[in-house]
């Protein structure tokens, strides 16, 4: 029988986190910040019907970069997670953190106990009825989970984009200062097109002055009215 | 993917009965009917010029007794469509429940809409679902009417209680003043060109009617301030007709009766 070659853990993680890591850096990143009414979710996205943001529940909008149909898996699983909790108990039982909880220990499991790791990044963002109530959810590709308030990033530069986002974010922007804050962080991304407008981005909002569910997708000419 | 979840499909009431069997409404394993359950009354639609308008009543009665004066059997199940239960109520609003999450679930793993028809079909699918319990005595009769933004126009759909799917083309009435309503609404309506007043004057008739001859009917209780909830479902989405106008539309119906 022959031996097989012995790899040290240490070793076999690395190879795994890297082989993640290139997998994610090839999407492209997305931004997630606070503004006057809610939470804004922003991405360079030149497909018109496959999303990368998305809405989960009442409060609480999904974003994935990476591979589409890992991360397409992960909010399905998320919704009928979300869905199946609100029946079963009451609508405002449904929080983003036990959400993010379910989604680390999901790909902190195929991180350690599969050959190929999962190639994404998730954002989880949840606001709360209160004034200063948003929360966002940053699961890496091996379970590893952070907690961040007013904004965040996920994907291959996130770290330069959330810099960014500190230094241009202020409280209680408008829409429209949110928007350009964001595209100017996407438009750091070693990856992003020389122009960001209407037809390649997708923004998303969680707008705390309407009741139940409260995520929309803004149109391509709300886009336009609000990047002019 | 998450831990229990083995359905991959875009049904919620499908992953219920796969994954969470213990969590589907079920209702089947009783003689219902030795037992009295709340049974919700009458309930009517018509269509109008601007889309479709559904009404029902406040009652709930237990035999000859009354359960609830106030119960809504109109619901609200997004923004396009409206359901109006009448007969078993507690399985009713179960179903009405699990039937506005199965749309909603849908909405989101799908990034779209089921069409009206589709909607249609699966309300039917559930209602089959419950044909056990409808054999034995807990029969629920929703009435399904909303927005067709393809056909851009308010359609009616009714149910039996074998899941039986029939489009009604401008109005139907159903529960038990159901009859008495649609003799009404078969005088006063004229035809889908009829404006928003017009058809809350005639949907009023009609429940004032169905009050008056059968005794499980609410009507309009004037002494406890309960009025008849009265939907409408329009190309821009659902409105509450307010309490306000259904009590001018009766004060007037009334006065028109007393000098005939």
């Amino acid at each position: 029988m022959a031996v097989p070659y012995y790899v040290s853990p240490e070793q076999m993680y690395q190879d795994k986190a890297e082989y993640a890591r290139k997998g994610i850096a090839r999407g492209k990143p997305i931004v997630g910040l606070e503004y006057e009414h809610g939470i804004l979710l922003a991405a360079e996205n030149t497909s018109t019907s496959l999303r990368k943001i998305s809405e989960a529940y009442d409060r609480i909008a999904f974003a994935g970069v990476g591979k589409f149909d890992e991360y397409e898996n992960l909010r399905k699983a998320g919704i009928r997670y979300c869905d199946f909790k609100g029946y079963n108990y009451c609508r405002d039982d449904v929080a983003a953190k036990n959400l993010a909880n379910e989604y680390s220990t999901l790909l902190g499991g195929i991180f350690t106990r599969e050959m190929k790791p999962f190639e994404v990044e998730i954002l989880v963002a949840e606001l709360d009825g209160d004034e200063q109530g948003s929360c966002f959810y940053q699961i890496m590709f091996d379970g590893f989970i952070a907690d961040h308030s007013r904004f965040a990033a996920i994907g291959g530069d996130s770290e330069d984009l959330v810099k960014v986002l500190r230094d241009a974010w202020k409280s209680g922007i408008s829409l429209r200062e949110g928007v350009r804050i964001a595209c100017g962080a996407l438009g750091r991304a070693a990856n992003a097109s020389a122009k960001l407008d209407q037809e390649n981005l997708e923004i998303a909002t969680l707008d705390r002055r309407l009741d139940g569910r409260i995520f929309r997708r803004l149109e391509a000419e709300a886009i336009r009215a609000l990047i002019e | 993917m998450f831990k229990g979840q083995n359905y991959g499909g875009s049904s919620f009431f499908e992953m219920l009965r796969l994954d969470h069997p213990e969590s589907v409404p079920e209702f089947s394993n009783l003689d219902w009917s030795t037992v009295q359950v709340p049974h919700g009354t009458t309930v009517l639609a018509l269509v109008y010029q601007d889309g479709v308008l559904m009404a029902g009543d406040r009652l709930a009665t237990e035999g000859y007794q009354v359960a609830t004066r106030d119960i809504e059997k109109v619901f609200k199940v997004d923004d396009d469509c409206l359901v109006a239960i009448a007969g078993a109520a507690g399985p009713a609003i179960e179903m009405v429940r699990l039937f506005r999450v199965e749309l909603e679930h849908y909405q989101k793993l799908e990034g779209q809409q089921l069409t009206f028809e589709g909607k249609a079909n699966r309300l039917s699918h559930m209602i089959r679902q419950n044909l056990p319990a409808a054999m034995q005595g807990l029969v629920v009769m929703p009435l399904f009417a909303g927005y067709d933004h393809q056909k851009n126009r308010g359609r009616i759909y009714k149910f039996d209680i074998t899941g039986g799917r029939y489009a009604e083309a401008d109005y139907y009435a159903t529960g038990s003043g159901g009859k008495d309503a649609r003799s009404s609404l078969k005088k006063t309506f004229v035809d889908t060109a009829f404006e928003r007043d017009a058809a809350i004057i005639s949907s009023v008739g009609a429940l004032v009617d169905a009050a008056d001859e059968d005794r499980g009917t609410g009507g309009f209780d004037i002494n406890r301030s309960i009025y008849p909830t009265c939907m409408l479902v329009t190309e821009s989405g659902v409105e509450e007709v307010p309490e306000s106008e259904l009590l001018a539309a009766y004060e007037l119906t009334m006065r028109q009766r007393q000098e005939r």
